[in-house]
């Protein structure tokens, strides 16, 4: 008999209550049984980071976390990253601006990583952003685009631009 | 008309969807009534199969049912078909969708399990039985050809797929009459796709409706509509597929995988929607990839530099089977001589099976293997001479005044190579002037006096783009005024709704956000040929350009008639026609579209064809030719070997530029894709054809933190081949960079006189040549 | 790539945890689950039970008692960067954990998972191998405490009964003015090293007075050398000392596998070493 629980998590703001086989990841819970597909999987082994969410406030990646161990959590999703009425938080903003994505696939996993990496560093130069997506792989961009978003991405959110 | 996007950096219109969370990739689809599929997959490199056992995998609870070859049906016990029949091809080996009775690669399909769910499906994998008989396996493709050497395939007689050969010029002449003949032999290892988005199909099947459709991650849904009617014997139109947002493809996803068959087939089958999504694991052993080339090359020169003739031969490994004809060991010949003029060549390839994953091409196809063995004997007569390597580039160039430049070498179909444009020199010099070439030797010396090793290194290139024949667009005005744009140009990231939404709004007057985009979904359009080769600007910005005027003209034109006004005097902008000098006079392409589409009992006005629509299939007359040269400026650790590139300098040229933040994308992208190749991507198989590499801690993509800031500067010159001077972009980042980058590291250590003879270039092999340097000197002044 | 069936356990207590590893076979404890987790994934470990110790009370946090810096085995390797009394009295230590992965898996990533992955490779073992650390487990007859030279007991095995649960790791740090180097050569940032070398030094004088030098990487689990931290005492702390060491480094019991070989490790091991006591040696507080 599969091992089914029943877990409590507030995704984006919103609380579930949903049961689940314990064998479920995180990722597959926000994406089969919450809709929400944003968050993609990418490696399913923890180095691509497309699944990057925020728990709690910080970046995790929900391929290596069990639905069940979200019980009592808050998550981010990439789709509550955006203001209530739609409008873009200044990262998507500034990689919509700066050609930060192609294909869109390693995209929410960069914007949630990153925004749990601006709130702790504010004011990061070029090769700090470049090891925080270290853990981010993106076979489009060449990570350009992603950088000059980002370092554009802290100005504005610090109010200097 | 107005210009007021092309050329301009439109944001994208792909983006807010992506950026929100709202793409929608295979993965994301979920149907009625869907059933998940896994597929059970060989361990082994090279067997007979015995016999395969799903009565447990069959019993398990929520596993619908379990399907070997015979159970697809009596009509579907056959191989797969060819994509691209050529003659070359001596032995024409495809696969089975799911293995008859031998199987020749890790990772070729057996059986699959249609369960509940992934995780399900999975369990049953682990509940089949397969009794293999070991077979040896051909894995080194240096030995397959000799005698004695197991067999790919047990039924063959060699290993040799075929054989291919680019002739042209006096080549013994060219030999007899030259200063120094060089010589060189490397191996180049180009990895995988590794698309952030793994493969992954849907498919569904209404007999008493839409026949089937198909949902596939792909770069060309009408080759798999195509193909898949082809094998199962049935019409095209009875057959949908679509190829929704897609997460990268770079080659491998143009092709036609089993999947492809067997996915829509068991789905019919189980009268229920059936999805398989490829996980990573997978893709390592399932999805093609392009590995190795052997190359053994000598080059005829002056001794000012002049090369006269290059011959030689390379050694193709092909995998096990031919997914996709001859195009990767073509396409690595067709660059040669690259961007010089070389009166002779003489290269021959053998293709070469071997019992991996089957190859096709990755980003740049043969033409960075191509461009990388021009390059690389550039270097070695730059070497050898004592000349700058920028000097011998300039002896060697195609010059401008030459365009359109024959080669003498031959495409597939026996039509010359035609270079159509471009200054190659001109492009040197922007180069070399943004990577502050000239000043490197000073960089260069000081930092030796600190004990640091810093290297520069050149490297240039042409990329035939834009393969014809053609990429279809129509583009129709609707009641409200809005224009549907249609195309069967797949989009994998490249940006394609807004390019040619920026082409169309420019041309009609309207306003880019007024165009609905629909593509890559063969019921919407009727046929297209695919998102490989850089061909998508080259042939679907013409057709769209031409729709787009077509359509333009029959407005004005029916205009004209209502407003009574003369043709000239119109303009349209934002989607209003106007009387120039009475603004007042317009009536909108809404209105237009109504009364060519007017409701029962009124008529079409005299002299119209119904519909505000026009289709184009207008393309290019030709390859148009991109170029580039790329600059790399390289430190290398002799403590361990390890190469950090430091800078990197691009000046490319693709013509026209549509949307110039594209195109940079596109280069910066294929840059870090081309120095993966040169310092990271490896896919390792043991001796037993055991894929080694399997996940992503031991096969390296390219990360942010190793790749430099890339620099970019452009050269438009026109295309003549194509009504808007346009060239394709996709694939000129990567073709130049691993010749660049390595010539770099060799330089860095020009005291240690380092010859590089493969690549990915790893930080043991190169500390090895370093040590061994040192050795050898040390050895030398004891005797 | 989705994990084979189990039941999930999620225990309050250590002793809830132990006695559920004593009572069920084919267990698997889950720490921060970014080595198990993929394991899980791939199907390459197929636990009838996993036992989550992310709920489990009383084994997180850092302490300082009589010198001893003691760590609760569940204490996530970003907390251990950003804990100011071990970036105080062990600051080798959040300098290595830059090198651990990605701010992502390090927001997961326990001390004590990492200890009982043994990966050969993986830095928290290098440094506790420096450290000589003591590894409390705890088992259904109460506790043992182990010295790290007796926990790796082969590749990637560390001495722990099926029924016992690492709780804590002890160890005495160094004098304040002490110098510390960690070098590692990946082939990306956030790789598994393939050798990684903790360097701790203190300085009387100009000599060298104590040093701990240990490799990571080079063989089945990291070792210590010895040799040369005994030749280094007494010595002056430069770089024709250092260069002593990094000579002995080179001649490493060293492993190869499908990449590199073992001699490249050794070679590895030695400008590894080097840069590691270059770096200590510079930061010795000379005052």
């Amino acid at each position: 008999m599969p091992d089914i629980r029943e877990i409590q998590v507030s995704v984006n703001g919103e609380d579930h209550s949903a049961k689940v086989e314990t064998r479920t990841s995180l990722g597959d819970f926000l994406r089969q049984n919450l809709g929400l597909t944003g968050t993609h999987l990418g490696c399913e082994h923890g180095v691509c980071g497309a699944c990057t969410v925020i728990l709690d406030g910080e970046a995790v990646r929900s391929c290596l976390m069990l639905a069940v161990q979200a019980n009592g959590h808050e998550v981010t999703t990439v789709e509550g990253l955006a203001g209530e009425e739609g409008e873009l938080h200044p990262l998507q903003e500034a990689f919509w601006k700066h050609h930060g994505l192609q294909c869109g696939f390693c995209t929410p996993g960069m914007l949630t990583s990153l925004v749990a990496f601006l709130r702790d560093n504010p004011n990061p130069s070029e090769r700090d952003i470049r090891e925080a997506i270290s853990g981010n792989i993106c076979r489009c961009t060449g990570y350009q685009g992603i950088v000059d978003a980002t370092l554009e991405a802290a100005k504005v959110m610090q109010g200097r631009v | 008309m107005g210009v007021r996007y092309l050329g301009a950096e439109v944001q994208r219109m792909e983006d807010p969807r992506l950026l929100t969370g709202h793409g929608r990739y295979v993965d994301d689809i979920k149907l009625e009534g869907m059933l998940h599929a896994a597929f059970l997959r060989s361990s082994q490199a090279h067997a007979k199969i015995h016999s395969i056992d799903i009565t447990a995998a069959s019993d398990l609870v929520g596993v619908h049912r379990v399907f070997t070859l015979a159970d697809l049906g009596v009509n579907y016990q056959k191989p797969m078909n060819q994509l691209y029949p050529a003659p070359v091809i001596e032995q024409n080996k495809t696969q089975y969708p799911l293995a008859k009775d031998e199987v020749c690669y890790v990772g070729e399909t057996i059986a699959v399990v249609i369960a509940d769910s992934r995780a399900i499906a999975e369990d049953a994998l682990a509940l089949i039985n397969v009794e293999y008989k070991t077979l040896p396996a051909v894995i080194d493709v240096r030995t397959a050809l000799e005698e004695g050497s197991p067999l790919a395939h047990s039924d063959t007689e060699s290993n040799l797929m075929g054989k291919m050969r680019s002739k042209f010029g006096d080549i013994e002449d060219a030999f007899n009459k030259a200063d120094h003949v060089f010589s060189a032999g490397f191996m180049q290892h180009r990895g995988g796709c590794h698309s952030m988005e793994t493969r992954g199909v849907i498919a569904r099947d209404d007999p008493w409706g839409d026949g089937l459709t198909i949902w596939t991650s792909a770069q060309s849904p009408y080759l798999i509509r195509r193909a898949l009617a082809n094998w199962l014997g049935e019409p095209e139109e009875k057959i949908r597929v679509i190829a929704p947002d897609v997460g990268g493809g770079f080659g491998p996803k143009a092709g036609f995988y089993p999947e492809e068959i067997v996915i829509p087939l068991v789905a019919r089958i189980m009268e229920r929607p059936v999805k398989w999504i490829e996980d990573r694991q997978e893709h390592f052993v399932s999805t093609t990839t392009q590995r190795d080339q052997y190359w053994d090359l000598e080059v005829a020169c002056n001794v000012d530099g002049k090369i006269l003739g290059l011959r030689g031969k390379v050694t193709h490994e092909n995998g096990a089977y031919i997914p996709y004809g001859i195009l990767l060991p073509n396409s690595s010949l067709t660059p040669l001589p690259g961007a010089y003029s070389i009166p002779a060549i003489d290269v021959g390839v053998d293709i070469i099976f071997t019992n991996t994953v089957p190859n096709s091409p990755v980003r740049g196809a043969g033409r960075p293997c191509g461009i990388y063995a021009v390059e690389r004997m550039v270097q070695v007569v730059s070497r050898k001479l004592g000349i700058d390597p920028a000097v011998v580039r300039r002896r060697n160039y195609v010059r401008p005044e030459q365009m359109p430049y024959e080669t003498g070498a031959k495409l597939r179909g026996g039509d010359p190579v035609v270079y159509d444009s471009g200054d190659y020199e001109a492009l040197l010099d922007k180069v070399l002037e943004l990577s502050d070439y000239e000043s490197f030797k000073d960089r260069q010396i000081a930092a030796r006096k600190e004990g640091r090793f810093l290297g520069i290194g050149i490297s240039s290139c042409i990329e035939d783009t834009g393969m014809g024949p053609y990429e279809g667009t129509t583009v129709r005005v609707d009641a409200s005024g809005k224009v549907i744009v249609k195309t069967g140009a797949a989009s994998q990231g490249q940006g394609h709704h807004t390019m040619i939404s920026m082409i169309v709004a420019d041309n009609l007057g309207v306003k880019p956000e007024d165009i609905i985009f629909e593509s890559a979904d063969t019921a919407k359009f009727p046929h297209g040929i695919g998102a490989i080769g850089s061909r998508i600007a080259a042939n679907v910005a013409p057709s769209a350009f031409d729709a787009a005027s077509k359509v333009r003209e029959k407005a004005i034109k029916l205009a004209a008639e209502i407003l009574e006004t003369a043709e000239a005097d119109l303009d349209i902008e934002s989607g209003i026609v106007r009387v120039n000098g009475a603004p007042d006079v317009s009536i909108s392409l809404g209105e237009l579209a109504v009364k060519l589409t007017p409701p029962s009992s009124t008529r079409v006005p005299t002299g119209f064809e119904p519909l505000l629509e026009a289709t184009s299939f207008e393309g290019s007359a030709g390859s148009p030719i991109a170029s580039g040269s790329n600059v790399a400026e390289v430190e290398v650790d002799n403590g361990t070997g390890e190469v950090k590139v430091l800078r990197y300098s691009v000046a490319h040229d693709c013509g026209i530029m549509i949307n110039p933040m594209i195109v940079h994308g596109q280069i910066v992208g294929g840059v870090v894709h081309g120095i993966g190749n040169a310092l990271f991507e490896r896919m390792i198989y043991d001796k037993q054809g055991q894929p080694l590499t399997m996940n992503y801690g031991e096969y390296l993509l390219p990360l942010a933190s190793e790749m430099p800031r890339i620099d970019v500067t452009h050269m438009e010159t026109p295309s003549p081949l194509n009504s808007l001077g346009v060239k394709g972009a996709g694939e000129g980042g990567t073709i130049p960079a691993a010749a660049a980058v390595i010539a770099a590291i060799e330089n860095a250590l020009e005291e240690f006189s380092v010859e590089i003879d493969y690549y990915p270039v790893d930080p043991q092999y190169l500390l090895g040549l370093i040590d061994s340097s040192i050795d050898s000197k040390s050895s030398s002044r004891l005797s | 790539m989705k994990p084979a069936p189990f039941i999930y356990h999620n225990p309050l207590t250590p002793e809830d945890a132990v006695s559920l590893l004593a009572s069920n076979e084919e267990a698997k404890i889950l720490a921060g689950g970014q080595s198990l987790m993929p394991m899980l994934n791939m199907r390459f470990v197929v636990p009838d039970h996993v036992i989550d110790l992310n709920n489990v009370t009383g084994i997180d946090g850092v302490t300082n008692r009589d010198n001893l810096l003691e760590i609760g085995a569940m204490t996530r390797q970003c907390d251990l960067m950003a804990n100011d009394l071990v970036k105080s009295k062990a600051p080798i230590i959040p300098e290595a954990l830059e090198h651990v992965g990605h701010f992502q898996t390090r927001n997961r990533c326990t001390i004590g998972g990492s200890l009982c992955h043994l990966d050969p490779a993986a830095e928290l073992p290098c440094l506790m191998a420096a450290y000589d650390a003591n590894l409390t487990v705890q088992g259904p007859e109460g506790q043992r405490e182990i010295p790290f030279i007796e926990w790796p007991l082969a590749y990637m095995i560390p001495n722990l009964a099926p029924d016992e649960l690492l709780t804590k790791i002890s160890f005495r740090y160094w004098s304040l003015n002490h110098g510390f180097g960690f070098e590692e050569f990946a082939r990306r940032h956030g790789d598994f090293a393939i050798v990684a070398v903790a360097a701790l030094l203190e300085v009387d004088d100009g000599k060298i007075t104590r040093a701990a030098i240990s490799i990571g990487g080079a063989n089945i689990s990291p070792v210590r050398l010895v040799k040369a931290e005994e030749a280094l005492i007494g010595m002056l702390a430069n770089e024709d000392t250092y260069k002593v060491a990094a000579d002995i480094a080179q001649e490493i019991e060293s492993i190869s596998d499908a990449y590199v070989t073992s001699q490249y490790r050794q070679r590895l091991a030695g400008t590894l070493v080097q840069r590691a006591l270059v770096k200590a040696g510079d930061r010795v507080n000379r005052s």
